[in-house]
């Protein structure tokens, strides 16, 4: 038993922190965040300079790591930073391309590890709610290829990625597990129309539209109609990286909202010397406690099999849609009136530890989850 | 990171379990398990056979008698015990007393009464609450005054635990009226058959007799009686509040609780299936079995980082507070599985050789009685209002 990071790992995030700690103000986030790509290209470059994609990844593919431990590292610092470069998509695609890909589209890891590339999933759809089988974007064959017709959601990044990882459904209903095929489709496809827009935690995504996009039979990721296995485990990955980006925020929030608590005056003492904020501080302590260990059990269930590891990522990421909530409700709460302005650094933090818990399934979702995969 | 316990740990898990299943008498863990009363011989039983094993004062150093375990090592015994329904060894004499007189007590204090702990010959109870001392347990108005070579003791205690049992107590008592609050307070053992002590029984809410107030009177104590130094008992005091509080989060009981919950839920039908189908209480049973999950592995890091040196000090209260609301929640399932039949009370039923008529699902008949009963897990030692007090002062620097 032990829960130390190893010194790679501790090295790593050091680096990640004293970066983002040096370049990545609030203010620089903010202006990040803003403009027209709705991130720092700088600011990524740099992060993929040290490591922080690299370490995504095993060695075998080109990677620099890869451990699930290796993922929640770099995803805590990332939090912690309140980064919203395209990390979670180079996680997921570059996993399912690792995972499934020909020898031809393995070749396009070189670009998305040393982030050349940037990638998106897209895969939620209006009315899908979460459900990974939900698919309706259609692939239809055609003589040397696919027509991909349809619409995808909020697709984080979307509207500038350089390649997508796009869900479509060659067989069967919208909701059955068989019939869905993953395709590897360049951002500038014709037929694609990306419909941009800003996210209310910071950065931008996109609404795309696939208007008879014609794609090569080699953009077919993995077996035709056999995706759903490929997404569920590269999902997975983003799962557990949100989970880690989720930790380093709240860790963060605490510390911000006890800075404050020692040092705001009401009554003439500090606000924190009074046990009904002492009482609902301890409770937030003791939910990131119990946030990292569903972190380090989805960890440690990466490699083990579907039903466990499905089990502890969705255990995972029920207590984190849960508790990152709270832990923002309760931040903004105990900093009153301040708590509700744009200037405090705290209340970006508390938009994002509320909306990781729309992204790949919420509190409730993962619930249920959890619950089908134990019956 | 690596969540899994060393090939040497798992090996001497494989003992314990081996230990319990030829050990824990059948009768016993039955009891246990179905939530029966356990009467003073049963507990004495269980205590004797770990007592001839060497497991009994487990977190005693091996000069004193314990087997020199590690903080993983005492943890996983823990678990065990608990999965196997081993009854709970009654702690005031083996878990509380026996750390404070090692550490603080005099050599011939140590000859004397540390073996007599282990055999059994001395049953303790602790005398610490007061009616007017309860989460303020440094206002204790007991009084103990030095005469000759004897102390007199007047005053009452409350909330003794299997004191009508005891046959000794160890109590804090007040030496000092002029010192400030925590200074003038000492650690005394006292002989419950001496003249001028009596116990009375306290029945609680669900009508069984486990606590006491215990009474002094002009009692006369042996002046070599006294722990430590006269009117430095509350360090005594506070090491026995925060020694070895790595299992105080029960993970052990949790998961046994979990696990006998499934399988009621299994049985009880709802809308023609079982409870456990039924979304709206699986959904309940889910969130608390995460919140166990999780717990197992806050409390795995806690012992980690002892096990690396640290104390464990306020994280205790964390694992505290967590461990016995999970414990508080599964009954409170169990209450709300057995339906209209956790109405039924028959007293009776709850000890062992009843052989009246069954009313209702095998598990009614001491679901409501131990939900109730349990309660007392947010209030003892040291309520959770307490030990949020403490994480906001020890690790939050409020």
């Amino acid at each position: 038993m032990n829960f130390e990071p190893t010194q790679d790992q501790r090295m790593l995030a050091d680096s990640l922190d004293r970066y983002l700690a040096e370049q990545y103000p609030i203010e620089a986030r903010h202006a990040a965040a803003a403009s027209a790509t709705g991130y720092s290209t700088a600011v990524w470059q740099g992060l993929a300079g040290l490591g922080a994609i690299g370490a995504l990844l095993p060695e075998a593919v080109g990677g620099l790591g890869g451990d699930p431990f290796d993922v929640a590292v770099v995803f805590e610092s990332l939090g912690k930073g309140l980064v919203i470069e395209p990390f979670l998509g180079a996680l997921v695609v570059s996993r399912a391309v690792a995972a499934a890909g020909s020898a031809a589209q393995q070749a396009l890891l070189t670009g998305l590890l040393d982030g050349s590339t940037v990638a998106a999933l897209a895969h939620d759809e209006a009315g899908g709610h979460y459900e990974l089988a939900h698919v309706a974007l259609q692939a239809r064959r055609t003589g040397d290829g696919y027509v991909l017709d349809g619409h995808k959601g909020v697709v984080l990044h979307g509207e500038h990625a350089g390649l997508l990882l796009v869900s479509a459904r060659s067989a069967g209903a919208v909701d059955d597990e068989a019939g869905i095929s993953l395709f590897l489709v360049p951002g500038d496809a014709p037929g694609l129309v990306r419909q941009g827009y800003g996210r209310v935690d910071g950065g931008r995504a996109a609404e795309l539209h696939f208007q008879q996009v014609a794609v090569p039979a080699s953009a077919l990721l993995g077996t035709e109609g056999q995706g759903l296995p490929v997404l569920e485990q590269a999902v997975g990955w983003g799962v557990l990286a949100l989970c880690a980006e989720s930790l380093g925020a709240m860790e963060v929030t605490k510390q911000h909202t006890l800075d404050y608590l020692r040092t705001r005056k009401q009554f003439g003492v500090p606000i924190g010397s009074f046990q009904a904020l002492q009482h609902r501080m301890a409770d937030v302590l003791l939910e990131i406690e119990q946030a990292r260990s569903a972190v380090i059990n989805a960890a440690a269930a990466m490699g083990a099999d579907r039903a466990t590891r499905e089990r502890a990522l969705s255990a995972a990421k029920y207590s984190i849609g849960r508790i990152g909530t709270r832990v923002a409700e309760e931040s903004i709460q105990l900093h009153g009136g301040i708590g509700m302005t744009w200037e405090l650094p705290m209340a970006h933090y508390a938009k994002r530890l509320v909306m990781i818990d729309h992204q790949l399934g919420d509190e409730d979702h993962h619930l249920a989850r959890y619950m089908a995969l134990a019956a | 990171m690596d969540l899994n316990f060393t090939p040497e740990e798992e090996a001497f898990r494989t003992e314990v379990q081996h230990f319990l299943r030829e050990q824990l008498p059948e009768r016993l863990s039955a009891q246990v398990r179905d939530g029966l009363r356990l009467s003073r011989a049963d507990m004495a039983e269980w205590h004797a056979i770990l007592n001839a094993r060497g497991w009994l004062a487990n977190h005693w150093p091996r000069e004193h008698g314990g087997p020199g375990w590690s903080a993983v090592q005492k943890f996983i015994f823990e678990l065990e015990c608990a999965l196997a329904h081993a009854p709970r060894t009654v702690p005031f004499g083996v878990g509380m007393l026996g750390p404070v007189l090692i550490k603080y007590g005099s050599a011939e204090q140590q000859r004397h009464w540390l073996p007599r702990i282990l055999s059994g010959e001395d049953w303790w109870c602790q005398g610490y609450s007061e009616p007017g001392a309860g989460s303020d347990l440094a206002g204790v108005k007991t009084t103990a005054v030095l005469q000759g070579d004897h102390y007199v003791v007047n005053g009452q205690k409350t909330w003794t635990t299997l004191g009508q049992h005891a046959n000794m107590i160890f109590c804090l008592v007040r030496t000092n009226r002029e010192a400030k609050k925590q200074e003038g307070i000492s650690f005394l053992l006292i002989d419950m058959n001496s003249p001028g002590v009596e116990v009375r029984p306290i029945i609680t809410l669900d009508g069984e007799h486990e606590v006491n107030e215990v009474f002094f009177t002009d009692v006369k104590v042996p002046a070599e009686n006294l722990v430590g130094e006269q009117d430095k008992g509350w360090t005594c005091a506070k090491y026995l509040l925060t020694y070895e509080r790595t299992n105080i989060a029960g993970v052990g009981f949790s998961m046994a609780g979990l696990e006998k919950l499934k399988l009621a839920a299994a049985r009880v039908m709802h809308k023609g299936q079982p409870l456990l189908r039924d979304p709206l209480f699986a959904a309940r049973l889910a969130r608390v079995e995460i919140d166990l999950e999780n717990m197992k592995t806050t409390n795995l890091r806690v012992i980690a980082a002892v096990a690396g040196g640290g104390a464990p000090g306020a994280e205790s209260s964390m694992l505290k507070i967590r461990g016995t609301e999970i414990r508080q929640e599964l009954l409170s399932l169990m209450r709300r599985a057995m339906g209209p039949y956790a109405l039924p009370f028959v007293e009776a039923a709850l000890h062992a050789g009843y052989d009246g008529p069954a009313i209702g699902p095998a598990e009614a008949r001491a679901a409501a009685a131990q939900y109730f009963n349990y309660r007392k897990l947010s209030i003892f030692g040291g309520s959770n209002e307490i030990q949020k007090n403490i994480i906001a002062k020890m690790i939050l620097g409020l």
